[in-house]
């Protein structure tokens, strides 16, 4: 009788979707509800501007670009703390380089510099099995300590027009590029993680390891790449910090790991693996986004917005975890 | 038959199998001939399930020839056993839970739309007709988790199907199932069957072997002791294959003398919960083992759990040695004497990483300290004693507990919980996957346990076991018992079975 009940949709399932779907869809109506007391408390401090609203945006691309990597690492049931770390590295190297040699070198200079760091972290995760948690922390100190030893703590300025350009200084009319860096990084995202192979192997390896291996998906193979896309990821994050702000330092991106896996826990994403919501990762990092500028305009210290924001995280997550 | 003209569907010829030191096949021969179904018993720990991953490419062979059809294959990793026409149900959930039904079939095999992208609608497509041809109603989309286990295997044996394999590995396919499952299990592997397909079918259970069985081969610690055909053997020869001597004790019931006015230790009244349960009582005294049958999702499960304080009735009551309960939570009923052995041990039993020493001391830990600390001698100890009493075949019990065969892990759940000495011992389903001759052994200790005073409630899908262990048994339907029955109202085991099918069937 249980057997015949679970089985036509309509009956159990859609009753238990129903519910789980409230919890993991609470980005959503944490977002509206967050977004409307603003609009009431804040409208006349220029909330709804869009300006304002353009620098939600921008100031977010960044996050959600390494939000959208991270929901493949964390579906992968793999964690990388090193994001910040990275987006710092990539933009002193992308800096010096482009200052030095130009700006194609420039431009590769730094996406290898996550690229390598990011393959680092794949390697020692999937060929020697160390836990992906003690690998990326020890390589969150790594990365943040040579981009500071290269650079003598001292910033690079950046004067290359194009670098500022392409790297989130232009605009294209009225549609600010960074803007378009995070809608081409949450559409890719969302047609790899749900369209491709790629991205069921990645759901896969979180969701049941022993059930991919005997389905033939070599797990090792994908949490290197995702480790790997993650540290790509990250740098061009570190680029666009380097870009919009036309200089490179080490304190770029420093602490963003945090936002960004709050990002993508919020979005519905689970800790546990198997389990990718690209879309709600989006939502999840508009929803830091907004709080931040909110309390700014609220005008709240630096130190008192540190704690309502991590209220407000942790109220979020509990509510969209499955009881 | 075909059998001297064609070559068998798969011919395996002195297959090795070592994991580091340990050599678990030692030279194994053995013919899968298409459209047979293909026994393949032992005991616990023989190599049954290496034997298959060997051929499905899990494992790699350490030495030996594979033949396909007459060809030889090298199968290296999965996907040369999928080409070879090679699909298993393997022993252990194999399906990815967070993904639908469609994308597990399909998975790591998407079927490919515009430009490339993977194509769920046609993948439900494909997964629904694999399911019209099986004559099984499951909606490709649902999503594993919220299936029930009965489905699982079907979503398997589909996933083998939609491979277009020509041998299906069918790993203790009826463990977890309930016995119309089980009857639906065999429609399909006759349809299966007619279909051209060889079916190695691995099971603990004499009659399922008997019944589907057309060949049999027994291992017995990585050898064949034998290969023949089923029909021309009894129950008690393959027996005596499968664990080298006469079974002293087969599943028979001991009377054990029990004085009907042995002190009550469990009374349930009406216990109705927010799941299932509707209604459903029972008494349990001191040295009495009670036997709970149903069919599955009839409320078992739902009312151990309420015995063991998982869950909360909404109404009845729960009185242990005249007094009234409520538990709050499992820990509080494990205070009160009550011990669950769970239906699923590797959900709920078992710390898979850990070793199986650690496993078998965790509920007793505060028992193994000398001087504040974990005494490491009480725990080897300790650990030796359960290993030896409870035959369990670990090469090493300081090795991951994911290592062992199946039925040795379940072993090892049951030692577990009947050492931390509980006066009431819930036992759900507690020998799934066990050898029969581990089987026997088991109930005599359940048996013994029983007789030094203590209560039992052994809830179990297999009536033979269910008959030979109990002292009275309680149907359950829909969630309301039925009265007790006595053993002098059993008549037989097909009269009790329609019982538990009652207005259900
Ligand atoms: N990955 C592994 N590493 C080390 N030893 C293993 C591994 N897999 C299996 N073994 C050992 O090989 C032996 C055979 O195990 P196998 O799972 O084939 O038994 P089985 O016949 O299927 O038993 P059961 O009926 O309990 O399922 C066991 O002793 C087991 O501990
Ligand atoms: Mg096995």
């Amino acid at each position: 009788m249980t057997s015949a009940t679970t089985i036509t949709r309509p009956a159990l399932v859609s009753r238990v979707m129903t519910r789980l779907d409230w919890r993991s869809n609470i980005i959503y109506i944490a977002f509206v509800i967050v977004f409307i007391l603003f609009a009431i408390f804040l409208g006349s401090d220029g909330f709804l501007s869009t300006n304002n609203m353009l620098n939600i945006v921008r100031q977010t691309a960044t996050i959600s670009i390494m939000a959208v990597a991270m929901t493949f690492v964390i579906a992968a049931a793999e964690i990388d703390l090193s994001v910040g770390s990275i987006a710092g590295l990539a933009s002193v190297v992308t800096a010096m380089t482009t200052t030095q040699f130009g700006l194609v070198p420039g431009i590769v200079a730094g996406i290898l510099a996550g690229a390598i760091i990011g393959a680092i972290n794949g390697g020692l995760v999937a060929l020697l099995k160390v836990p992906s948690f003690l690998v990326t922390l020890g390589m969150l100190g790594l990365a943040a300590g040579l981009a500071q030893w290269i650079t003598s703590s001292a910033p690079q300025p950046i004067t290359d027009r194009i670098y500022v350009m392409i790297f989130g200084g232009g605009d294209f009319g009225p549609v600010p590029g960074m803007l378009v860096w995070t809608v081409v990084a949450v559409a890719l995202g969302w047609l790899v993680m749900n369209r491709t192979g790629f991205g069921r192997k990645v759901l896969a390896t979180g969701g049941n390891p022993t059930a991919a291996a005997y389905t033939g998906i070599r797990t090792a193979r994908i949490k290197f790449s995702v480790l790997l896309i993650s540290g790509i990821a990250a740098a061009i994050a570190g680029m666009l910090y380097a870009g919009r702000l036309e200089s490179g330092r080490f304190q770029w991106g420093q602490g963003d790991e945090l936002t960004v896996i709050a990002a993508v826990i919020l979005g519905g994403t689970s800790l546990f693996g198997g389990r990718g919501a690209i879309i709600g990762t989006l939502f999840g990092s508009l929803f830091m986004g907004l709080i931040n500028n909110g309390l700014i305009l609220a005008g709240l210290e630096v130190a008192q917005q540190q704690v309502v924001r991590g209220a407000i995280i942790i109220a979020a997550v509990a509510l969209s975890r499955k009881k | 038959m075909a059998e001297n003209e064609l070559p068998p569907a798969v011919r395996m010829r002195s297959i090795v199998k070592s994991f580091g030191p340990v050599e678990v096949l030692k030279a194994v021969d053995m013919d899968i001939v298409a459209g047979e179904v293909h026994a393949l018993a032992g005991e616990n720990g023989a190599g049954k399930s290496t034997l298959m991953k060997v051929l499905q490419g899990v494992h790699q062979i350490t030495s030996g020839t594979i033949q396909v059809n007459g060809e030889p294959v090298t199968i290296r990793n999965t996907a040369d056993a999928e080409r070879a026409g090679i699909g298993m149900v393997f022993q252990e959930f194999s399906l990815i839970p967070s993904m639908t039904v469609a994308q597990n079939i399909f998975l790591n095999r998407e079927i490919r739309g515009t430009a490339g992208l993977v194509d769920d609608r046609a993948a439900e497509n494909a997964a629904r007709k694999i399911f019209d041809g099986l004559g099984v109603k499951i909606d490709p989309k649902a999503r594993v988790s919220d299936l029930g286990t009965a489905y699982w295997q079907l979503v398997e044996i589909a996933k083998a199907l939609s491979k277009e394999a020509s041998v299906i590995v069918m790993d203790e396919p009826t463990a977890s199932l309930a016995k119309h499952e089980v009857e639906n299990l065999f429609d399909l592997i006759e349809t299966l069957k007619k279909r051209g397909i060889a079916i190695v079918y691995i099971s603990h259970r004499m009659d399922e072997i008997r019944r589907v069985a057309d060949r049999i081969t027994v291992l017995r610690d990585g050898r064949v002791v034998l290969a023949s055909a089923v029909a021309t053997l009894t129950a008690a020869e393959i027996i005596e294959a499968i664990i080298g001597r006469r079974l002293a004790s087969d599943l028979v019931y001991r009377d054990r003398q029990l004085s009907g006015d042995a002190p009550i230790l469990l009374e349930a009244k009406n216990i109705a919960s927010n799941r299932v349960l509707k209604s459903v009582s029972l008494t349990i005294r001191a040295g009495e083992i009670v036997g709970l049958a149903g069919l599955m999702g009839s409320g078992r499960t739902e009312f151990a759990r309420v015995v063991a304080g998982m869950d909360r009735p909404t109404q009845g009551t729960l009185s242990i040695d005249g007094k009234m309960v409520r538990f709050a939570t499992p820990i509080a009923a494990q205070q009160a004497g009550v011990a669950l052995i769970p239906e699923d041990r590797r959900e709920q039993g078992l710390v898979l990483e850990h070793s199986v020493a650690d496993n078998l001391t965790l509920p007793v830990l505060d028992r193994m300290k000398a001087g504040g600390f974990l005494s490491m001698r009480k725990l080897r100890d300790a650990t030796e004693d359960l290993v030896t009493r409870f035959a369990v075949k670990a090469s090493d019990p300081y090795a991951p507990i994911s290592q062992l065969s199946g039925g040795n892990q379940q072993k090892v759940v049951v030692a577990k919980w009947i050492n931390t000495n509980p006066r009431i011992l819930v036992m759900d389903e507690p020998t799934s996957g066990v050898d029969i001759g581990t089987k026997t052994e088991i109930l005599d200790i359940v048996r013994d346990f029983a007789s030094r005073g203590n209560a039992v409630l052994f809830i179990s899908s297999e009536l033979p076991e269910l008959l030979a262990v109990a002292d009275s048994i309680v149907v359950i339907r829909q969630g309301r018992s039925d009265l007790p029955l006595v053993r002098t109202d059993i008549v037989s085991e097909e009269q009790l079975q329609l019982t538990i099918q009652g207005d259900a069937a």
